[in-house]
């Protein structure tokens, strides 16, 4: 086995990102993420990469922009308020098939919210990233190891897909630490001969371009996007299971709440109550299987979320409403406690989810 | 003998600017730039939105389009993905670069970054219909200002060259017109000056280019070329604002 590191979860983003062969950082100051920024600072200008710290986070993602239009691998990252801003450039960065991998370590919502923990930007990630028909492809770490593993899995996929990879993180993943193996297989960028990098007088010239005013036009660009998505959705859903076999009560909690409810997933089974957990690593394309398999058999579900409860209604999509649907939640950066879930899991043991 | 030619660096697609609009001349001297420097297989432009929006079209290099006012920092990213290779510029509106992308034309600027801004201001949003710009002369009449711009209520039009002068961060800053022979000819000078600035490590340069807008102008294009001398350059003059490797070597 690979040796271990000890990281912050931050930390293990940064250090992976580099190993993937992202020499270009771009970010804003924000809480909780800021060790990934303090990283790059430190490690980029050592191997020959580009940290800068832009004016905005408007900037930042602009100039994320400009590096991925030619060609090479390149991030940014923020927490909640700082990817609103961002939003423009997402819509712009999927209008012009551009790659890019984006970090997002939430907090509490909305507005200026406050700096702890939470999951509330789950709508924004998997549905609203900003205007137009896009999507982004959404990885939700529970561990310091995932920060890394899907930080380089997230540069693979943006580059396979030409479509930005977002991991959301919470602060809580961002700010504990474990130990990590940074053991990892790297995949090279592909060939990207779209990308403009200077025509050496040897080709037609490249545009990197989202505007297209014959409606047509634009609209096979969307059908086009589609199909990708399509795909996607067919082949890139990653999903953990615990326990779902034989369980009449399944929860399902991504992130730190999947640890929480993990605990309360294995107290209650020494209390005799069959639940199992399904923890979606993929938030967007949302593992819908699993969740399909387990509403055959399972009597209810529920959604363990740093919320209001966002991530519930693909879970009721998911099982098609064939078993009640319950929300455990905390919000604006408080946790759930692994009592306050196996309350829950005993209720619906009790039949009070219905 | 060829006596007159289209450059290399612009190519034969039917440009969409109205009758009349300086875009176009505009365009032909970044062209013959490039070609006059070789730099068109290296050189990465930055359309804007605005009336050039599809200023890609028409230049024969790799071409990037850009979210309104975002062109500095998508700029700032191609040029340092490859500091070495890229020339990079961006071609850019009053209010692409002077309202909504304040921001990021100020942050570059104070950067120093290697790049070429060239800045058209025409003192309007020609694009969408003729609003009143952050350029827009105090009085002047536009879809936005029916009454003529009341700098009471909407303050006063911003000169770019002279607020970015206060900046230690830039090389480069020069305002130009087009509006007669002589003035295009400064206007070249002052765009070649801009390009060769970046390719010897200098750093951020800026030409603004003082332009008419005959459509939302109301004007013909000679009475618009006219109202540049009468109107525009009493508060915008022309001039080189900063120009710090000049003043280093008078300095010696």
């Amino acid at each position: 086995m690979a040796d271990k590191v000890l990281m912050k979860g931050n930390e293990a983003i940064a250090e992976a990102a580099i190993l993937a062969g992202c020499r270009h950082y771009f970010g804003y100051p924000i809480t909780p993420q800021t060790e990934i920024a303090a990283y790059m600072a430190k490690k980029m200008p050592k191997i020959g990469g580009c940290f800068l710290q832009a004016e905005s986070e408007i900037a930042a993602i602009n100039m994320v922009y400009g590096v991925s239009s030619t060609g090479k691998r390149v991030m940014t990252s923020s927490s909640s308020p700082g990817i609103a801003l961002k939003s423009e450039g997402l819509s712009y960065l999927a209008g012009a098939d551009l790659p890019a991998f984006i970090v997002n370590v939430q907090r509490g919502g909305p507005g200026l919210g406050g700096i702890q923990p939470s999951q509330s930007d789950y709508f924004q990630a998997t549905r609203a990233g900003g205007h137009g028909d896009f999507r982004m492809i959404v990885l939700a770490p529970a561990s310091v190891q995932e920060m890394a593993d899907l930080t380089v899995k997230g540069f693979a996929l943006a580059d396979k897909y030409r479509m930005t990879a977002m991991v959301l993180a919470d602060g809580t993943m961002g700010q504990m630490m474990e130990p990590v193996s940074l053991d990892f297989d790297i995949e090279p960028a592909p060939e990207k001969p779209w990308a403009t990098t200077g025509t050496k007088l040897e080709r037609e010239h490249n545009i990197v371009n989202s505007l297209f005013l014959a409606p047509e036009e634009l609209e096979k660009f969307n059908f086009d996007r589609y199909e990708r998505y399509k795909y996607i959705e067919e082949n890139e859903a990653m999903y953990e299971e615990y326990l779902v076999d034989d369980a009449d009560i399944v929860i399902a909690a991504f992130g730190i709440a999947a640890r929480v409810s993990r605990s309360a997933v294995n107290e209650a089974r020494k209390q005799g109550i069959k639940v199992g957990m399904i923890r979606p690593i993929t938030l967007w394309p949302f593992p819908k299987a699993p969740f399909e398999k387990a509403a055959e058999h399972a009597k209810a579900f529920i959604s363990v979320e740093l919320s209001m409860g966002q991530m519930i209604e693909d879970v009721q999509l998911a099982t098609k409403c064939k078993a009640p649907v319950t929300l455990c939640n905390r919000a604006g950066g408080m946790i759930p406690s692994p009592e306050q879930v196996l309350e829950a899991i005993k209720n619906a043991a009790n039949g009070g989810a219905k | 003998m060829v006596v007159f030619d289209k450059p290399h660096a612009l190519n034969d697609m039917p440009m969409h600017y109205c009758p009349g609009c300086t875009h176009g001349i505009i365009h032909r001297l970044v062209a013959e730039v490039l070609d006059e420097l070789g730099i068109e297989g290296r050189a990465i432009g930055i359309a804007p939105v605005g009336c050039s929006v599809m200023a890609y079209n028409y230049f024969n290099c790799d071409m990037i389009e850009a979210a309104h006012g975002r062109a500095p920092a998508i700029a700032t990213g191609v040029k340092r993905s490859d500091p070495e290779n890229h020339v990079v510029f961006t071609y850019q509106g009053d209010g692409d670069l002077a309202s909504i992308g304040m921001a990021e034309t100020v942050h570059a600027a104070a950067r120093n970054e290697n790049i070429t801004v060239i800045f058209v201001n025409n003192a309007i949003y020609g694009m969408t219909g003729g609003q009143m710009a952050p350029t827009s002369l105090p009085g002047q009449v536009t879809q936005t200002s029916p009454y003529g711009r009341d700098v009471n209520h909407c303050g006063y039009p911003i000169r770019v060259c002279e607020m970015l002068s206060q900046l230690e961060g830039p090389e480069y800053l020069e305002r130009v017109t087009v509006n007669s022979v002589k003035n295009i000819r400064n206007a070249k000078k002052a765009i070649k000056k801009a390009f060769q600035n970046q390719l010897d490590g200098k750093g951020f340069s800026l030409v603004e280019v003082v332009s008419s807008c005959p459509t939302n102008w109301g004007m013909t294009p000679q009475a618009a070329l006219k109202w540049i001398d009468d109107n525009m350059l009493p508060y915008y003059p022309l001039g080189v604002y900063k120009d710090r490797s000049a003043a280093k070597e008078e300095a010696k």
